[in-house]
């Protein structure tokens, strides 16, 4: 490029430039620039036209100007006008402007591209450089819309000149990659790919650079380029340093082109021919022979060249993943640089191991360095260069060292830097996990993390640790004794506390025998550390403290006074506060019995993806993770818990359930309705587990107790422990809840809505889902859809009952005309006398109403009353129909009797009719505790002691009605091998006998 | 308080640098190079928070006064120690300037010492520094003089020395107002207030008690209600007393007299010092009226015509007038014509400054000019900055009066009546723009 004569200088500018440059401040530059501006304005402005030379000084002025960082807004014209000069320097000058100012949108695009297209036309190479040049500065769509057919013409015509192919060669290369779809290849392809073979090094690197681009859009079309690049790649790699004259970069062969033409290889598979293979081969083999060879310079250029040739060759070997022993080499070479006083060789040669050591050829060769790498992550001084090292560490763990490995990062991790930190917790705790053959060592390794770097551990560690010591009986007993150890540090990081929390909570009584770990000590060792805690560990200790209650009857009287302090029943938190008040309402009024079943230990966790993992993968990107992971953690979750096994422990919580609503509704002043709270997340976890029906496990627990289970038998949404509710929920909530109530609520809202409004009386489908629930209990949800809640509160006395209905308005709107009624069908009239109270004719949103219902029990009776309700929402009519679960056993009065008196009775009755014996199988877990309770829950007095095999239930009882009284024997023996019950029940009478049996055998 | 100080010249090179408390390090020197004077964009707020450390800078023509700190101090107190770190500094050797602190750092350093003890500001007044830091070098000083200077330092009236001879006792007040002003092109005030200062340069003999007096309409309430009869009191009373909105006084005036008398009473430094600043925002007196007149004439051609009216009695002279035209940015040419003064278009400035030396009340003026604009492709509207206004009047436009200035000396045999009493009032533009 011919540069700037001296006669030709612009004394202007320079002038200029120097005052800019003496200005002693800032305000004085803007004076001058002001100054300057104002003059360039009023000489723009004169009619008379300027010449060439000083259009271009003014134009250069304001260019000067704008890159000190002022904004110009005018001369966009003279510079256009200087496009069309023949003078070299004032093209030059115009194209410099226009491709430092002008926008795209510009109103004089039109003009530049004129200009830009007579200069491609002319023969004059100059010309047509600084033309495109100008194009590719530019690189706007519409610079690409008027010149992507110009370009590659150029580049593929015969009689162009070198220098110009080279620059229309990296145009194209630009415009392609600002608007791809406007650069189309099509016919040029070949002669393009044919370009590799040019005389001119120079068109060969600027055409490998546009090929390398367009192969990896289109890799077919250019394909024909592989044996090219190869040929050309061994003509340089063979040739004598001198043999390429200016392109010979301190004694290494054109090593740009070098490069690039490895880099295009890195697009395409190895070759199929096997000649070209072979080449190729041997190419790669030369330039890692080379890198043995003595340095023919001292200059760090020399060195520099070569090796990044080198690396470019090793990461192409790595691509084809196909010869050992280039793998095998290339990892020896880098394995040198490991030790190389170069901070950057060291870090580019871990990082190429890193995908080294993802190869099964050069996995075992990786390997050999493992002393070098974890030499470097002690010594090494750069915080880069370590990272590296402990990615390498991680990508070539496998069982052989990991033990090793793990220990290294560990005590690595005391040192570490802050920002590395939380990416070794997350490894070390993934690589312990995976290759851990005893989990005890892996319970320590975890613990020790957490005591080095507890900042770091990010949630989903310690869910991890715990899922595993759950899901693993063998190491519950050592994580709890080691847990204990590792609290009485007295610092602790708050993470441990959890963990320790967590686990002394459920295992704790498997250390409890040690004196040194009695129950008190335990717990004085937990709740010296609450006090130093955030809320959520609290609110995770409270739960640990409840389930010590549970553990060890003997402490209970401390945590209790521990509850009752007014730290927490009156803590201004609420979460705490509510676990505070309901623990310890739990703990005073539960029997031992009860709170064995709601505070049970946690049934195994679900084998799912490690949420590290997942973590770890967010942090870096896929690219980074080792492939086998998945497939280990695969292995490892078809051995892990069995589904049948969590159904059972599962199974058995869900009934409890009932009775704790049950415990809680008369302490509760809380209505029954209208909470607007999620259903339990474990609530809905169980629920295709359970072989309820799924409608009746989609409806809410009565009052406070939904609350109350959410945190005694599972985390509540804001301790979600180990993430689990929330994902299954999302999964199993949805069938069930619209198998359940909402889709069956729908159906009956139109059908009745259907009805004419003058037969209110007419019964349309009569809800009775949730009837059997209330056989065995006398409180909870009858019924619910979208805009009502049906809640029942009931007591009986002998053949006397008194019935609450709670009608609660889940919208905002208010319900009119609301009416409420019973009907007792046919023969039930005779049976049984119910009489409602009236109430309010309106509902507002959000309120509740009650009505009391009075209830006689005229003699026995098998069908149940309908509850009909009627009321108005928005503007239509709504008509709901619910059975109502009076049913005969409530009018029970348990019999106490020995066991001489029970068989003398059962005896009595022994006439063939007054008997009824069912035998059925059980569609619930078979637990001793269950059954008591439901047993009393339907109303006959359990009889301790009467029957001589103990597994089996004996019950007694009188039903009152107010013309007679029926004395009621039942006897129910389960089978736990085959799942079976046999129900037994004698009665003086034998309808009644038939009734009771029905009723209660479909609570098993 | 104060952990160090620092003086830059304009390209950030360091002229003094002074660290009193060792929370801060040398790099903190760099720091505020990089961040402010060295800044990208050029940095506003005087102050400025780098890691933890704040800066606060006042700036002097091209020097860069800093000061460091590393805990939370009173913002105001270090800025009105950097001013009278400037005051000091230019009655000992006058302009501030590189050459001149370059010349006097051992000066600087000497002072530095004096004034700031540990990052706490010490006696800064310059009458009483120039009794022991002087420019000749200390010549042998008995040890009676010395014991002296240590004394009265360290003394309760820390300003002034005793033993002080006058043979003309003179005292001189000047009341100088800036007056700062936007208005619409209307007419309407859209703000306006008056800061202003009362200087003394006082020449008086012993330690006379002076006690100054002023038309502050609280004083002449309490006064007027007090039932006292001052015959200064009885003349002023009413319309003719203003509303301070808020003052400050020199470190001499006893405070706990004013608070509870509303009087202002103090024994003066000898020489030149502020007695008292303060600032009103109501029934502002405004010297000029700016009517300005803004015609665009196509694209390429804008016209002008600005007149102003002076508004105060005919018998004063206004001074230094001088109008500023803004004009648009694309302006290739401009024709002045005005009936008075010089006009001229400063294209460095992007403004047309018209200058008029001298104009009565009373009087108005008005120029004409057309301005010539390029067309260009920028779409954006001229903003129309406002035309801003400087000129010096002898009155004060917020109306304040001196009304009494009396001197007691009851150990030397002078009284008030023999006190020659100057008193002289100036009112000075501060930013007074009227929008076009």
């Amino acid at each position: 490029m011919p540069a700037v004569s001296k006669g030709d200088g612009m004394r202007g500018l320079a002038v200029f430039i120097s005052d800019i440059r003496n200005c002693k401040s800032k305000e004085a530059e803007i004076k001058r620039i002001n100054k300057e501006l104002a003059n360039i304005r009023s000489k723009f402005k004169g009619d008379k036209a300027l010449d060439g030379y000083s259009k271009k000084k003014y134009v250069c002025k304001l260019l000067f100007i704008f890159l000190l960082g002022h904004d110009i807004d005018f001369g966009h014209m003279e510079a256009v006008n200087l496009l069309s000069s023949n003078k070299y320097t004032e093209k030059q000058i115009g194209y410099l402007f226009i491709s430092v100012l002008v926008n795209s949108n510009s109103d004089l695009i039109s003009l530049i591209n004129n200009a830009i297209k007579n200069d491609l036309s002319s023969r004059n190479p100059t010309f047509m450089n600084l033309a495109l040049h100008c194009i590719a500065n530019v690189g706007s769509r519409e610079m690409a819309e008027a010149f992507a057919a110009e370009v590659p013409r150029i580049l593929v015509a015969g009689d162009t000149m070198d220098s110009v192919k080279q620059s229309a060669a990296l145009c194209l290369l630009r415009l392609n990659r600002t608007s791809p779809d406007l650069v189309l290849m099509g016919e040029w392809t070949a002669r393009v790919v044919h370009l590799l073979n040019d005389q001119h090094l120079g068109v060969v690197t600027a055409a490998t650079s546009l090929i390398t681009t367009l192969a990896q859009k289109s890799p077919e079309d250019f394909k024909t380029s592989v044996s090219l690049a190869v040929a050309r790649l061994s003509r340089i790699v063979s040739s004598a340093s001198t043999d390429l004259q200016d392109y010979t970069y301190y004694f290494v062969a054109a090593p740009w082109l070098s490069v690039k033409l490895l880099r295009l290889l890195q697009c395409y598979p190895p070759p199929e021919d096997g000649a070209i293979r072979g080449r190729l081969t041997e190419c790669l083999e030369t330039i890692l022979n080379k890198a043995q060879e003595p340095p023919k310079s001292k200059k760090v250029q020399h060195s520099n060249a070569k090796n990044a040739v080198l690396f470019e060759a090793i990461s192409l070997i790595i691509h084809h993943d196909s010869e050992p022993t280039l793998l095998v080499r290339a990892c020896n070479q880098l394995g040198q640089f490991l030790q190389h006083r170069e901070t950057n060789l060291r870090y580019l040669a871990l990082e190429s191991m890193c995908t080294l050591a993802s190869s099964e050829f050069s996995h075992e060769a990786v390997k050999t360095h493992i002393e070098t790498v974890i030499n470097a992550l002690k010594s090494e001084r750069d915080v880069s260069v370590r990272q590296r090292a402990v990615d390498l560490l991680y990508a070539m763990c496998d069982r052989s060292n990991a033990k090793q490995i793990v220990a290294e990062m560990l005590s690595y991790l005391e040192t570490a830097d802050y920002s590395i930190r939380e990416e070794i917790v997350l490894k070390v705790a993934i690589l312990a996990e995976k290759y851990a053959v005893d989990y005890t060592w892996y319970v320590d390794t975890i613990l020790n993390l957490i005591r080095f770097a507890g900042d770091y551990v990010s949630d989903e560690v310690w869910y991890r640790v715990i899922q595993i010591v759950i899901n693993r009986d063998e190491v519950q007993g050592y994580a709890a004794k080691t847990v204990f150890e590792a609290l009485q540090a007295p610092a602790c990081h708050e993470n441990l506390v959890k963990v320790g929390g967590y686990i002394l909570g459920e295992f704790g009584n498997l250390i409890a025998g040690d004196s040194r770990s009695s129950p008190l000590i335990q717990f004085d060792l937990l709740h010296s550390k609450f006090h130093l805690c955030s809320v959520p560990t609290r609110a995770l200790l409270l739960s640990a403290y409840i389930k010590f209650i549970n553990l060890f009857p003997e402490v209970k009287g401390t945590i209790q006074e521990v509850l009752r302090s007014d730290s927490q029943l009156r803590n201004a938190d609420v979460e705490l506060q509510q676990r505070a008040v309901e623990y310890l309402r739990l703990s005073s009024i539960a029997s031992t019995d009860i709170l064995a079943t709601v505070l049970e230990e946690m049934p195994p966790f679900p084998e799912r993806e490690s949420s590290i993992l997942a973590k770890l993968k967010r942090k870096k990107g896929p690219g980074n993770l080792h492939p086998d992971l998945d497939e280990n953690r695969k292995e490892r979750s078809a051995n892990g818990g069995t589904a049948d096994h969590s159904s059972t422990t599962s199974n058995a919580k869900s009934s409890p359930l009932s009775f704790v609503g049950d415990l809680l509704a008369p302490a509760s002043t809380a209505p029954p309705t209208n909470r607007p709270r999620p259903v339990s997340s474990s609530y809905l976890l169980q629920a295709p587990l359970t072989p309820i029906p799924p409608q009746a496990s989609a409806v809410p627990v009565l009052l406070s107790a939904g609350p109350l289970f959410q945190v005694a038998a599972s985390p509540t949404p804001s301790t979600d422990l180990l993430g689990l509710g929330s994902t299954i929920t999302t999964q199993n909530s949805a069938p069930p809840a619209s198998k359940g109530t909402s889709l069956l609520v729908d159906v009956f809202s139109e059908n009745i809505a259907a009805f004419p409004v003058e037969t209110p009386v007419a019964v349309g489908p009569v809800a009775d889902e949730n009837f059997s629930r209330f056989v065995c209990k006398n409180n909870g949800v009858l019924y619910e859809n979208q805009l009502l809640q049906i809640g029942l509160k009931s007591e009986f006395r002998q053949n006397l009952g008194r019935m609450y209905v709670f009608f609660g308005n889940k919208t905002s709107t208010q319900f009119m005309n609301f009416a409420a009624s019973v009907v007792c069908q046919d023969t039930l009239q005779a049976q049984l006398n119910v009489h409602a109270k009236p109430a309010d004719p309106t509902v507002d949103g959000g309120a509740q109403l009650q009505q009391i219902l009075n209830i006689e029990c005229m003699s026995d009776f098998v069908d149940a009353p309908v509850l009909n309700i009627q009321f108005r929402y928005g503007g239509t009519l709504q008509n709901v129909a619910v059975k109502l679960p009076i049913t005969l056993n409530k009018f029970f009065q348990p019999t106490e009797m020995t066991s001489q008196d029970f068989f003398q009775r059962w005896k009595q009755l022994g006439a063939p009719q007054q008997e009824v014996q069912k035998i059925f199988k059980a569609k619930h877990s078979m637990d001793t505790e269950v059954t008591k309770a439901k047993i009393m829950g339907f109303g006959a007095a359990l009889l301790d002691g009467v029957d001589p095999n103990p597994s089996n239930f004996v019950g007694a009882g009188v039903i009152h009605t107010k013309t007679t009284q029926v004395g009621c024997l039942l006897r129910l023996e389960p089978n736990t091998q085959a799942q079976m019950y046999r129900l037994t029940l004698r009665t003086s009478r034998d309808t009644v006998s038939q009734r009771l049996c029905d009723l209660l055998s479909e609570q098993f | 308080m104060i952990g160090g100080l620092f003086i830059y010249n304009h390209k950030g090179e360091v002229l003094i640098s002074r660290v009193y408390r060792d929370d801060i390090g040398r790099n903190a020197v760099d720091a505020f190079r990089v961040n402010v004077i060295h800044a990208r964009q050029q940095v506003r707020s005087p102050v400025t928070n780098i890691a933890r450390t704040s800066f606060f800078h006042v700036k002097r023509s091209n020097i860069w006064l800093a000061a460091v700190t590393k805990q939370n101090v009173n913002a105001a107190m270090v800025f009105e120690f950097l001013y009278k770190m400037c005051d000091v500094m230019a009655s000992y050797f006058g302009k501030i300037s590189e050459e001149n602190i370059k010349n006097n750092f051992v000066l600087i350093y000497e002072l530095l010492d004096e004034i700031l003890d540990f990052g706490y500001p010490q006696n800064s007044e310059t009458g009483s520094l120039k009794t022991f830091i002087t420019q000749q070098g200390i010549k042998g000083q008995t040890k009676e003089e010395q014991s002296q200077i240590t004394s009265q330092v360290t003394g309760q009236i820390g300003w002034r020395r005793e033993g002080i001879k006058y043979r003309r006792n003179e005292l001189f007040l000047d009341v100088l107002e800036s007056v700062n002003l936007l208005m619409s092109p209307q007419g309407q005030v859209l703000s306006a207030h008056v800061s202003g200062r009362v200087v003394m340069k006082s020449y008086l003999s012993g330690m006379p008690e002076c006690k100054f007096g002023m038309n502050d309409k609280i004083i002449i309430d309490k006064a007027g209600k007090g039932g006292v009869t001052n015959e200064a009191g009885k003349s002023t009373s009413g319309k003719q007393s203003i509303a301070i909105d808020d003052c400050t006084f020199n470190q001499c005036v006893r405070l706990s007299k004013f608070d509870s008398e509303r009087s202002i009473s103090f024994i003066p430094p000898d020489g030149e010092y502020e007695l008292m600043r303060y600032r009103t925002t109501k029934d502002i007196i405004l010297p000029f009226r700016v009517i300005p007149l803004v015609r665009e004439v196509g694209r390429t051609k804008l016209e002008v015509k600005v007149v102003i009216k002076s508004n105060f009695k005919p018998s004063l002279l206004a001074q230094k007038i001088e109008v500023r035209i803004p004009t648009p940015l694309n302006t290739s040419g401009v024709q002045v014509i005005c009936m008075k003064g010089k006009a001229k278009y400063k294209a460095s400035e992007n403004a047309i400054v018209w200058k008029i030396k001298r104009m009565a009340g009373m009087k108005e003026s008005q120029i004409s000019a057309e301005i010539e604009l390029l067309p260009t492709n920028d779409k954006k509207k001229w903003a129309r900055p406002p035309i801003s206004m400087n000129f010096e009047v002898p009155f004060a436009p917020s109306g304040l009066k001196v009304r009494y200035l009396k001197v007691f000396e009851s150990k030397l045999n002078y009284s008030d009546h023999d006190v020659i009493k100057w008193v002289r009032y100036i009112g000075r533009s501060g930013i007074y723009e009227t929008r076009c």
